[in-house]
């Protein structure tokens, strides 16, 4: 192409062209990848942040699930008396707790970040989903601590996980997925409409309760008419997850397989869900939020 | 007026650009009773919406190693072409072809965290205008050389002052080596002497470093040094290109005689409106003053529903920053109740010496503490020219940059050594 044409179509590529948003729906991965360091770069910052000023500092993030493990096996096992099929309540809750909160922390914080975010957002540009997958290093931090102390509360029950603990990655992916794809989804809404902040606590506490951590799902299925017990599965994937993850590490309980199936074929599909929902709504997010 | 250019040697090319926003038009809820009992007789009805068109039909080419200003009063459109340029927010219709790597600061000091160290907010907001961490380190020295906190490097920023802080942040965005820069407005900040740093600076980038720069000023000896040629937008349209003197030329031109011009951004609520305004000195209308004159200020008022309003003043300097104000409610609890129709109402301005240069006006009628029956930013623009002092020649001016206002001080004692401050008795 001659190129001392006077025209309006240039005869090079652009770099980058900005339009109209031409509701193009895939996820743009290389552009994610081209903000990688942004990526670490705020991840870091987000562990760097967390604990400073306080004066337990890194203690917390052994003692939040500590005391959250503490509180369910109170108030399930010691009150309530649910059965834990043999293994020590409190190494019971503990595991669940784990899952739990991996989940619910990169559920809510991939949700508010966002909005936390606000000033970045209209004035910088950069892959708006770097956000909410920047805040979930610091949850794998924060399992990473609980797993060791997981295992000295093993170490010290004398309980051995079989080989069941290698699939716990695959665990943690799942759960990982789920947590992000609600997060996603819960995280563009909350740019137009901050009621969502309120909703997403509400949620969690919901599912503290409705998912196995400190009692087992066949304690529940137990309870529930034979007709209704698909139904439990279908509505909380996250407590098959969680019942698999237990199982991982404490080598014992009754996995229900073809639900966890069911339940790992749902967090994908949340995830695609939740991620498509961002990418059709993340155009908008420098004007409103 | 050469609009379009060779396309071989082009950095940025803008086509039929536009930009709406949809604007909710609500009766105003001033409290929650009323906003509920408005939810409650409409629950999921949507408040009228009318579009506003920040950007409309742009169009222009920048050639590659140009460095442009962009200049428009406030709400002309400025920031949304600067944020359309950045990929910050998307066109309605249109589009922008960028032939390089942009780098855009649209502020200063994005993404700093106060708790994070000097060090780390230089990583952090490195990042986040799109540096990769190797270029980050290769120029860390080069950075804190700039900023000139070598010694507060690790200390939390939130303990800097504001200007450390704002010279850090431009040292960051300054050693951003994108192939075309994008600037909104930051030189505004910072003292007189890290300014010409600042200046300086950019001039290199665009000179040397042959990198295509878009610069949004309302500093007129700034776009004059920097650029080679200027973009007026008014009210969302490109109105002039050409060299900065044509492009500012045109801005000026736009105002009527008397410097009044309702076209700017503007909040109204409908039940009352500025139809004019004008300064005048001995009874004449005039938008150019002398220095340590205090005119008369007279704004023509159309009363459409009869409410208790009070006029508001805001004076701004050459870079539109505010300099003075008047709410005259809140600081001497003057407000006016007028029947329907058209009024004319005086006021002299007791101001303090002013500087040389040009200024304008917010003028706005304001609604007791709740809000503005009518707003608009820049309504009046005037000048001031200089007067010198007869007795050392000496001429107070803006572009001095030793402020815009003259503090007056009186003598009160001379006392020999030792006579510091009087004990108490």
């Amino acid at each position: 192409m001659n190129a001392h044409t006077i025209q309006n179509d240039a005869p090079q590529r652009p770099y980058l062209r900005v339009q109209p948003d031409t509701g193009w729906l895939a996820l743009n991965l290389k552009e994610i990848w081209r903000f990688r360091d942004l990526l670490s770069t705020l991840a870091t910052r987000d562990v760097k942040l967390r604990y400073r000023q306080t004066a337990l500092g890194v203690i917390w993030v052994i003692l939040q699930p500590l005391l959250g493990a503490g509180i369910l096996t109170f108030v399930f096992n010691t009150l309530l008396k649910a059965p834990t099929g043999g293994v020590p309540p409190f190494v019971f809750s503990f595991a669940g707790m784990l899952a739990f909160t991996l989940f619910s922390s990169i559920l809510t914080k991939a949700s508010t970040s966002l909005v936390q975010n606000a000033q970045m957002i209209s004035k910088v540009f950069f892959p708006r989903l770097i956000l909410p997958l920047s805040v979930t290093f610091s949850s794998f931090l924060d399992l990473a601590v609980g797993l060791v102390v997981m295992a000295l509360l093993l170490l010290f029950y004398g309980i051995m996980p079989g080989f069941g603990l290698l699939l716990l990655p695959l665990w943690m992916f799942f759960i990982t997925l789920l947590a992000l794809g609600g997060g996603l989804f819960f995280g563009a809404l909350m740019v137009s409409y901050r009621d969502v902040q309120y909703v997403v606590p509400v949620l969690m506490s919901l599912l503290t309760f409705a998912s196995p951590i400190a009692y087992s799902v066949s304690l529940v299925i137990s309870r529930l008419p034979m007709a209704s017990r698909p139904f439990y599965f279908l509505f909380n994937p996250f407590a098959s997850l969680l019942e698999a993850f237990r199982w991982s590490i404490i080598g014992r309980g009754d996995v229900q397989w073809g639900y966890v199936a069911f339940a790992a074929l749902v967090s994908v599909a949340i995830f695609i869900v939740g991620a498509l929902a961002f990418k059709s709504m993340e155009g908008k997010f420098a004007d409103v939020i | 007026m050469s609009s379009k250019v060779s396309s071989s040697d082009i950095a940025v090319a803008v086509r039929g650009l536009s930009k709406a926003y949809f604007l909710a038009h609500q009766e105003k809820q001033t409290t929650i009773r009323e906003a509920m009992v408005q939810k409650a007789r409409n629950p999921f009805g949507k408040a009228a919406r009318e579009t506003f068109w920040a950007l409309k039909d742009v169009e222009f080419d920048i050639a590659r190693g140009d460095v442009v200003g962009i200049i428009g009063r406030n709400g002309a459109g400025k920031s949304t072409l600067l944020k359309i340029l950045s990929n910050i927010t998307r066109p309605t219709r249109g589009y922008v072809d960028l032939f390089g790597r942009v780098g855009s600061l649209l502020e200063v000091g994005t993404g700093f965290h106060l708790e994070l160290t000097g060090r780390e907010n230089i990583f952090l907001n490195g990042a986040i205008l799109g540096m990769r961490k190797r270029e980050i380190e290769r120029q860390f020295d080069a950075i804190v050389d700039f900023s000139g906190v070598e010694k507060f490097l690790d200390t939390p920023v939130k303990r800097y002052s504001s200007g450390m802080f704002v010279r850090l942040a431009f040292a960051v965005a300054a050693h951003l080596n994108p192939d075309i820069l994008i600037i909104d407005e930051v030189l505004a900040v910072g003292d007189a002497e890290f300014q010409k740093k600042c200046l300086g600076k950019m001039q290199d980038v665009a000179q040397e470093q042959g990198r295509t720069v878009l610069f949004v000023s309302h500093n007129e000896a700034a776009v004059r040094r920097l650029c080679k040629s200027a973009i007026y937008l008014k009210s969302g349209q490109v109105d002039f290109i050409g060299t900065p003197e044509q492009a500012f030329a045109a801005y000026r031109a736009q105002r009527s005689e008397s410097g009044f011009d309702p076209s700017n951004r503007r909040h109204s609520s409908g039940k009352m409106q500025l139809n004019n305004a004008y300064l005048s000195v001995d009874g004449i209308a005039t938008n150019e003053l002398v220095s340590g004159i205090k005119p008369v200020l007279t704004l023509e008022v159309e009363v459409k529903e009869s409410f208790k309003f009070y006029p508001e003043v805001m004076m701004r300097d050459a870079n539109a920053l505010p300099l003075l104000f008047s709410p005259l409610g809140l600081s001497s609890g003057l407000h006016y109740r007028l029947p329907p129709g058209e009024h004319a109402l005086s006021f002299e301005l007791n101001w303090p010496v002013m500087a040389a240069g040009r200024y304008s006006m917010d003028l706005a009628l304001a609604e007791l503490a709740y809000g503005f029956y009518d707003y608009l930013e820049e309504a009046l623009a005037f000048v001031i020219s200089p007067s010198t002092n007869p007795i050392t020649g000496w001429q107070f001016e803006q572009s001095r940059a030793q402020g815009s206002v003259l503090l007056e001080m009186k003598e009160l004692s001379i006392v020999p050594r030792p006579g510091a401050p009087s004990p108490v008795r």
